[in-house]
């Protein structure tokens, strides 16, 4: 065994173990791991690498059953992104990550952090990022800081994206009181690449050269990863400094840089430095390849100086990634990198000791055995609770509101439902000039380059359906993707999955977590529709307050031929509008409860997958051969609201008639269920799609036509666009310029 | 030898990042903020050891990169 | 016609404009790397988007000192033609080659959509394809694109034609709702005085395919080639 270096390695105590936040438990693991005491620096890797955020050991029994696989997937969940097959040797490579906790502390860095990290694991696996999408949610409008953070939010990803080139296309945004202390801000990143020319992290070939590219190595974020793990409380506010400083023009000479080396046959194997850097990417790549990797740490480039071993281990710097080269080939390598201007250095080699042995001032500092390391991470059945079934709502209970205008208007112009243009024209979503649905619409949708291709994304989640019913809340998050991706035509293929929770160790916030899973899982399979990548967020809560449970679903799916993608804008003066599936009017956990009602209850609306694929895949089909001209599904804040999005982003009205039967009309116009689509066709097409329908056993109901410039339900209300615009664009500029 | 330098916008050239620094010491109740500019400072280590030297090569450096000569001004101590 | 594309580090849409201009050209444009010191004899030089040394210091500051730039001014002085585009408009100001600044927009966000242009001067080398008082819809995307210039300058600009495009209302007025970032007058592009080099801050290589939404952006690419028939 190598001899270890003792000097100036403090005591490792009970309390010190303790403040690594690793239990007596897995001290004792690590200490029969390693055949005896761990030196500090070692104590550091162990802690990082059996933290939450990157063990998942509180998550990783109920994340095994979720579906992964299908015939167009090539590499599921394991690598640092999903990959599948979108034909023509094409591959799309995508992932959604959590920058929670950092972006509370230090809203610009944090979030343009998360964006820069979920676009290293892209590039990574040798994609061209070409698109980037978020998933946030902050707290409620009234609370002091949610203004700050939206704007600082905002602002850093934009400040990162727009600065790489890649086109953040779109996204959503919920403000809830439960984020009051613990905003999520989840990125996704989406990229292309050729199928054969796709990297993975698993080194290989003892002697072969470990290289580090990027930017030098500081002493920001250094325990980042157990901040991410540990539950939050005002005292962190004081953590600052730990908080990473993203530089996006490094970022952007590191993609083209990475893009030029992996386009020649050098690479063996490359990981980036993501949280936990130096540590998580070189355990990772050593015990992925069952390879050793000995580092001499004084080669590490640093940015500071007196670094120490357990500081350059633990350093979350940015902007780095780590390469395992073919012998002989450093010199042509560095070239590259030194014509991007970016830091190369060769730093150690693969061993065939199958540990990961640090020198630093030629002295052993560390020497652990990494399949252990990474095999035998802790892995808990956490105890959980089956959370309550609330009751279901009955729509004769809830009063019929007296003013059906002034009802729509004041939900439009709610912090739900108003438009997000304040917060996308921020982003530079038309960069790389292949965007050919901006965000507004259901799915946002870029061009596969030079092909008439293109991939439909869409990430959502209904964090009020998951805190009434986790299981109905999880299946409801992928089945709305779905339906996004299937609004503008395209065919849904994949999810990356981001789950935003409370304290695992809590049984009830573990049964949120269970329920959820066992949702995803049950939409996945019947939809057909894997989950290929994905990120666990845990201990979001303040003082003790968990978050609503918050399983945000990132979807891909392809247009083979991008001519036929439509928009939720119908485009003629006496075009049809109809629905696809059934009203029962559920107004249970709906918008119109809360917004109106001001009361958040009951059973959200129940999914039913078979049906939404029965709907679904006639709608998508009705597209295809361009029978349907426009469509929306509904969803928050049901029919009335999905009418009123379609006429504001076509410019034109509707005289729409409403045969609600036995549902009260306002259960009929703001009932949020599920399965729903509207549509636009041509009168020429009404009575094909009908029989069409019919065959497909799939429920169609004609509402009206384009008409005029007024939305008119007859017997209901009637308002003009100029009304629905004013009071839909308003609430955000009016919010935000309110400084406070 | 370090140099400071002070980059600041030329009077009569909107400053709208100023504007808003005011307005935000004004909704903070700082009263009586007539005016707020809002510039640049840079330091320089320099291997040089004579002053006047040092002073004629960042003065050139202003004029080349440091400073955009329609917008802005700038001030260099040294010491 | 020839074309070259410059790229400086961080610059992002290169490929962009590097693939209007070949669909446009039917030729496939040169690429320039910064660090180059000479480039082919061609008929455009452009200057693409993006964020150049990531716009740290002033936008363009450091690009419009990089080893190629020596190049470009010697092609405009030549009577070459240049076009700077968002990033590349700052660069030019930056170089001296047009005059004025490009300072942070007066909301101090950066802003992305489609704005609607006004082609006040239809005789240029980058303008002849449109008529005169067309409002043409073309997308911006930009942090510092609040155009900056003393008053005697910005009176040669005026009398001179030399603000081919400004920010109009749908309906043709230069109004303050219309400007999307504070620039004086509206101005949205500018050429020099010799008529051979402009710099714009909207993207029209953004708007050349009806998939893109429009193609209002190819009348700038057409007028250019028209030049030289």
């Amino acid at each position: 065994m190598t001899k270890i270096n003792w000097n100036n390695n403090p005591e490792i105590t009970d309390d010190l173990v303790k403040e690594h936040g690793l239990s007596v438990d897995e001290h004792k693991l690590m200490i029969k791991i390693l055949g005896r005491k761990p030196t500090l620096t070692e104590l550091g890797i162990f802690s990082v690498m059996w933290s939450e955020h990157c063990s998942y050991k509180s998550s990783k029994l109920h994340l095994k059953t979720l579906p992964t696989e299908a015939p167009w997937v090539i590499h599921g969940p394991g690598e640092n992104a999903g990959v599948i097959d979108i034909g023509d040797n094409q591959a799309a490579i995508f992932k959604m990550e959590s920058h929670n906790h950092p972006s509370y502390i230090e809203p610009y860095q944090g979030a343009a952090t998360g964006v820069g990290g979920i676009l290293r694991d892209v590039f990574t696996m040798g994609a061209r990022p070409i698109a980037n999408m978020n998933a946030l949610r902050f707290g409620s409008p009234e609370h002091p800081k949610t203004r700050h953070l939206l704007s600082g939010v905002v602002e850093g990803i934009g400040g990162y994206g727009n600065c790489v080139g890649v086109p953040t296309i779109g996204g959503e945004t919920n403000f809830h009181p439960s984020y009051n202390g613990n905003i999520l801000v989840n990125a996704m990143a989406v990229g292309l690449a050729d199928q054969d020319k796709i990297f993975l992290s698993a080194a290989a070939g003892v002697g072969n050269p470990v290289i580090y590219v990027g930017s030098k190595t500081g002493r920001d974020g250094i325990h980042g990863a157990t901040m991410a793990s540990a539950e939050f409380t005002e005292d962190n506010e004081e953590k600052r400094p730990t908080v990473q400083v993203g530089d996006p023009f490094t970022e952007k000479l590191l993609i083209e840089a990475c893009i030029e080396l992996m386009s020649t046959d050098m690479v063996v194997a490359i990981q980036d430095m993501g949280a936990a850097g130096l540590t998580s990417s070189s355990v990772e790549m050593a015990s992925g390849g069952g390879v050793g990797f000995t580092i001499n740490l004084d080669n590490v480039p640093q940015r500071e100086e007196n670094m120490t071993p357990y500081e350059m281990m633990l350093s979350e710097s940015q902007e780095r990634m780590l390469v395992v080269l073919k012998p002989d080939r450093v010199g042509e390598a560095e070239a590259i990198f030194k014509k991007w201007d970016l830091d190369f250095a060769v730093i150690g080699e693969i061993t065939e000791t199958g540990n990961l042995t640090l020198l630093f001032e030629g002295k052993t500092v560390a020497d652990i055995p990494t399949q252990p390391l990474a095999d035998n991470s802790p892995e808990y059945d956490r105890p959980w609770i089956k959370t309550e079934i609330q009751p279901t709502i009955d729509a004769f209970d809830i009063p019929i509101p007296i003013d059906f205008r002034d009802t729509l208007l004041k939900m439009i112009n709610s912090s739900d439902l108003s438009s997000r243009e304040w917060i996308w024209q921020q982003y530079d979503h038309q960069v790389m000039a292949d965007t050919i649905q901006i965000p507004g619409g259901d799915a946002a949708v870029v061009r596969v380059h030079g092909t008439n291709k293109a991939l439909a994304i869409s990430t959502d989640c209904t964090p009020r359906y998951c805190y009434a019913d986790p299981f109905e809340g999880g299946k409801q998050a992928v089945a709305e993707t779905w339906r996004n991706l299937t609004s503008v035509g395209a065919q849904p293929l994949a999810i990356t999955d981001c789950l935003n929770f409370g304290n695992p160790e809590r049984p009830d916030i573990m049964g949120q977590f269970v329920g959820a899973i066992e949702g995803i899982r049950e939409a996945c399979t019947v939809l057909d529709y894997p989950v290929i990548s994905g990120n666990v967020s845990l201990y979001n809560e303040t003082n003790g307050t968990g978050i609503h449970p918050t399983p945000a679903i990132g979807g891909v799916g392809l247009l083979k031929d991008s001519s036929k993608m439509i928009t939720i804008a119908p485009k003629n003066e006496g075009d049809v509008i109809m629905l696809i599936g059934e009203c029962t009017g559920h107004l249970g956990c709906s918008l119109y409860l809360n917004i109106i009602e001001g009361r958040e209850e009951g059973a959200p609306p129940p999914v039913d997958l078979t049906l939404e694929r029965k709907n679904g895949d006639f709608v998508r089909t009705q597209i295809q051969k361009r029978i349907i001209t426009a469509c929306h599904d509904v969803s928050d804040g049901g029919l009335f609201v999905t009418l009123s999005e379609m006429a504001m982003a076509s410019g034109h009205g509707m005289e729409i008639t409403i045969n609600n039967g036995d549902i009260p009309i306002h259960a009929y116009g703001f009932g949020e269920d599920q399965a729903r689509y509207v549509i636009s066709v041509s009168p020429d097409n009404v009575k094909g799609i009908i029989t069409a329908a019919r065959d497909a056993n799939v429920a169609i109901k004609n509402l009206g036509i384009v008409q005029g410039n007024t939305v008119n339900i007859k017997n209901t209300f009637t308002i003009t666009l100029n009304e629905l615009l004013d009071a839909h664009s308003t609430w955000m500029p009016k919010y935000m310029s309110n400084k406070d | 030898m370090k140099a400071r330098i002070h980059i600041t916008l030329k009077d009569g050239v909107l400053d709208p990042q100023g504007k808003a620094i005011q307005h935000a010491l004004g909704t903070l109740g700082f009263s009586g903020v007539e005016g707020v500019r809002q510039g640049k400072y840079i330091e320089i280590d320099l291997a040089e050891t004579d002053k006047s030297n040092a002073a004629e090569t960042v003065e050139k450096m202003c004029k080349k990169l440091l400073s955009n000569m329609v917008i802005e001004n700038y001030s260099i101590t040294i010491d | 016609m020839k074309s070259a594309v410059v790229t400086f580090p961080a610059s992002n849409c290169n490929r962009d404009m590097f693939d209007a201009l070949e669909k446009i050209t039917g030729k496939t444009p040169y690429q320039i790397w910064h660090q180059d010191s000479e480039i082919p004899d061609v008929d455009l030089i452009a200057l693409p988007g993006g964020f150049s040394f990531g716009d740290y210091l002033r936008c363009g500051a450091m690009a419009a000192r990089s080893p190629a730039i020596k190049a470009i001014a010697l092609h405009a002085e030549r009577g070459g033609n240049v076009i700077g585009v968002c990033n590349g408009f700052q660069v030019l100001t930056e170089m001296g080659l047009l005059p004025g600044a490009l300072m942070r927009n007066s909301s101090l966000k950066f802003v992305c959509k489609t704005v609607h242009l006004q082609v006040e001067n239809t005789s240029t080398n980058f303008t002849n394809a449109y008529t005169k008082g067309q409002v043409i819809d073309i997308p911006i995307a930009h942090h510092d694109g609040n155009y900056f210039a003393d008053e005697d300058t910005l009176k040669i600009l005026e009398t001179n034609g030399q603000i081919p495009f400004r920010y109009v209302s749908k309906e043709g007025n230069a109004i303050a709702s219309a400007n999307p970032n504070g620039s004086q007058n509206n101005i949205a592009g500018i050429i020099n005085e010799r008529g051979n080099v402009l710099g714009m801050m909207p993207h029209p290589e953004r708007l050349i395919e009806d998939a893109q939404g429009g193609t209002d952006g190819r009348g700038f690419f057409e007028s250019i080639i028209n030049t030289l028939k």
